[in-house]
């Protein structure tokens, strides 16, 4: 039976935490954990879900759960997993949810090396683009123009200037089972991925996009909306990797305008028609590079 | 019971077996490497079933078996100097979390100036990281706490990380002629781990998670109050171990000839070796000297020191580490408890054998010297007394 809105567990496993209202990580982990079920035991390193989740004696995880440190995601579901295979314990999901950071800055190492060992976890990367637990630092994961609170956008810094580094081609470069990009914005396309994975043995890495209100500078109610936006301007697409080949799940045959996208949040308010043409520039370039992967 | 002709870190390494750790994560680092290639041996040879994880990095190695143990395995890791400072994140991590991982140390020198060879900085430095420490003194003691080790931290009022510490080179890669216990009477003292402190499909659990001001002490004081627990763990594992295995070691320090000293060294580590020799040179020119080896640093053994040292007239610390801009951390925690103890006697605190720096019959027979004409105060070994006092002067 396919995974669907009608068909997903009722249980909740993530419930009673006090993420921030229009949250899309919480959201991210809260319909993962549906798929996944109670014989999951989720890693979390210090970041946004750890900070709403864990607050004793307050724990709002009805699964396993644990925080590891900041760069010890990847390194503690390889511990779980092994753990549990070495007391004969082998029906169960050892999943991981970490943040933009914790993912592509300080949790790279670890991820790297569970991969290359083929560990088998279920590691998903709910991306918002910036540190916005400890208030909305640039992370690598933060994209071209974006103001954080470390990039200001002013005269001689204005804002990030570099492009998002791309975790799904690095984690694909290891030769992973298997990796997919997602978006909490389509959301029937992230549960089908977090199904597929649960069905595969090794390593698998799953990157969510999950819009941060209060970092985006948008509404609590357009978390979802924004989410489905950068996937239709381009600027994110669904794709997934898998026994080496590269999909494209959704190729939109006309993008919608991004500065329509930019345009809405206030982290790229200060953005000249200069800096919107070299984002329209890497996303089209983006976009030939990604067809000539499927295709190759 | 088989004897071998073997290093400190394989002595250490056939203890592990005896324990039947079920998770290893490893990381080379010199001189720790070989006690995990030997255990991959023994997964590989099957007299060992574990999962043998190749890490890529201290951190990790460490990260992976807090995981392991969240789940109720018995777990394993090495590592020395640069390593143990580039996981400390995880040692406080592991004692906060009360996950009694048994982890070996190769005490080495670290950086800069970089080193390989032995000294004790690398783990007095995480004195404060809540982990029981404890140093071997030879090989055969390196083998029976590597056993002695999980029956400790996995007491259930301890559940404290072990580490284990062995003088890098000088004991982790000098062979002795060590007694091998046979699996049975292994088993027989260790019984298998058991925990509720895990995550477990039966029980699900949230770990490792935050406490605010209004909880945050009393966890901090519950973790104190485990590794004050291991001092009876010790002396009760000891007791066991006599019973079943047949040797008997002294608890958190270890005596030599100090009934009637006048004068007494208190150190750690195989350098204890040559100073009995010392003592017994000494003693037969009738001058009264003894030797105190600390076999644990933590849990302190400050009642056992009050009482060793009653009726001493001077002594004098001899260590290979140094808290730079006041004193070895050792002679801290010893005149600490001194002073707590009431005793007041003249003291001196040698720092010697840094970066693997030999020390010799000479230098420690001087420091008994130097006690019995009334010396007191800080003194590197091998820095001559006129370059400290120029030292001093240029100031």
């Amino acid at each position: 039976m396919s995974l669907n809105a009608r068909t997903l567990s009722e249980e909740e496993f993530f419930y009673g935490h006090k993420a921030c209202a229009g949250c899309g990580g919480a959201l991210a982990v809260r319909i993962a954990l549906k798929v996944l079920g109670e014989r999951a035991f989720a890693i979390l390193p210090a970041g946004c879900m750890s900070a709403v989740g864990f607050n004793f004696p307050q724990l709002c995880f009805g699964n396993n759960a644990i925080i590891s440190t900041f760069a010890g995601t990847a390194s503690m579901l390889t511990g779980v997993r092994a753990g549990l295979q070495a007391q004969g314990i082998t029906d169960c999901y050892v999943v991981g949810f970490a943040g933009d950071g914790g993912t592509a800055d300080i949790g790279l190492q670890a991820l790297s090396g569970a991969i290359d060992r083929d560990d088998d976890v279920l590691y998903i990367c709910y991306d918002n683009e910036a540190y916005m637990n400890t208030g909305i630092q640039k992370s690598s994961l933060t994209p071209f123009g974006a103001r954080t609170t470390t990039t200001p956008a002013g005269q001689r810094i204005r804002g990030n200037i570099r492009p998002k580094k791309n975790m799904f081609e690095i984690v694909a470069s290891h030769n992973i089972p298997y990796a997919a990009t997602a978006s909490i914005g389509y959301l029937q396309d992230f549960i089908n991925k977090v199904d597929k994975a649960s069905r595969i043995r090794g390593t698998r890495y799953i990157h969510v996009i999950a819009p941060c209100p209060t970092g985006w500078g948008i509404a609590v109610d357009e978390t979802v909306d924004i989410a489905r936006e950068v996937v239709d301007c381009g600027l994110w697409y669904l794709a997934e990797y898998e026994q080496g080949h590269y999909t494209l799940n959704r190729r939109p045959s006309e993008f919608t305008e991004i500065t329509h996208y930019l345009s809405r949040q206030s982290r790229f308010r200060h953005l000249t028609q200069e800096d919107v043409e070299v984002i329209q520039r890497s996303r089209d370039d983006k976009w030939k590079q990604l067809e000539a992967l499927q295709n190759r | 019971m088989a004897k071998k002709f073997l290093s400190g870190n394989e002595a250490f390494a056939e203890g592990v077996r005896l324990a039947r750790a079920q998770v290893i994560s490893a990381y080379p680092i010199t001189p720790q490497t070989i006690v995990v290639e030997r255990l991959a041996d023994m997964v590989e040879d099957g007299s060992l079933d574990a999962q043998f994880v190749h890490v890529e990095s201290e951190h990790s190695a460490l990260s992976c078996a807090m995981g392991a143990s969240s789940v109720g395995a018995r777990t394993f890791t090495a590592t020395s100097s640069q390593g143990l400072l580039y996981m400390a994140e995880c040692l406080y991590y592991a004692a906060g979390g009360r996950f009694p991982i048994v982890m070996m140390n190769a005490n080495r020198s670290t950086a800069l100036p970089w080193n390989i060879y032995g000294d004790q900085r690398d783990s007095i430095s995480q004195l404060d990281s809540g982990w029981i420490q404890a140093y071997a003194g030879d090989a055969q003691e390196a083998l029976d706490l590597a056993l002695m080790s999980y029956y400790i931290a996995e007491k259930k009022q301890v559940s404290t990380p072990f580490m284990a510490n062995l003088d890098g080179f000088i004991l982790t890669h000098t062979y002795e002629v060590v007694d091998i216990p046979d699996q049975e009477q292994a088993d027989a003292f260790l019984p298998p781990f058991q925990t509720d402190n895990k995550m477990s499909l039966e029980q699900p659990r949230n770990l490792g998670f935050t406490a605010g001001p209004d909880y945050n002490i009393q966890f901090n004081y519950k973790e104190h109050k485990g590794l004050l627990a291991a001092r009876d763990a010790i002396l009760e594992a000891e007791e066991r171990f006599a019973q079943i295995i047949g040797r008997r070691y002294s608890g958190l320090l270890e005596q030599y000839k100090t009934e009637d000293a006048e004068y007494i060294l208190i150190t750690l580590g195989s350098i204890a070796g040559l100073a009995r020799e010392v003592v017994d040179t000494l003693r037969s020119k009738d001058i009264r000297v003894g030797i105190i080896r600390l076999r644990y640093l933590r849990p302190f053994p400050e009642a056992e020191l009050k009482e060793a040292l009653q009726g001493v007239k001077a002594l004098a610390v001899l260590e290979k580490d140094i808290s730079f801009g006041k004193e070895g951390t050792v002679y801290t925690n010893v005149t600490a408890s001194l002073f707590q103890a009431g005793i007041r006697v003249p003291s001196a605190n040698y720092i010697g054998g840094l970066g693997g720096r030999n020390i010799s019959e000479q230098e420690i027979t001087q420091i008994f010297t130097d006690l019995a004409n009334g010396g007191q105060g800080l003194h590197f070994i091998g820095i001559a007394p006129e370059e400290e006092q120029e030292e001093v002067h240029a100031k």
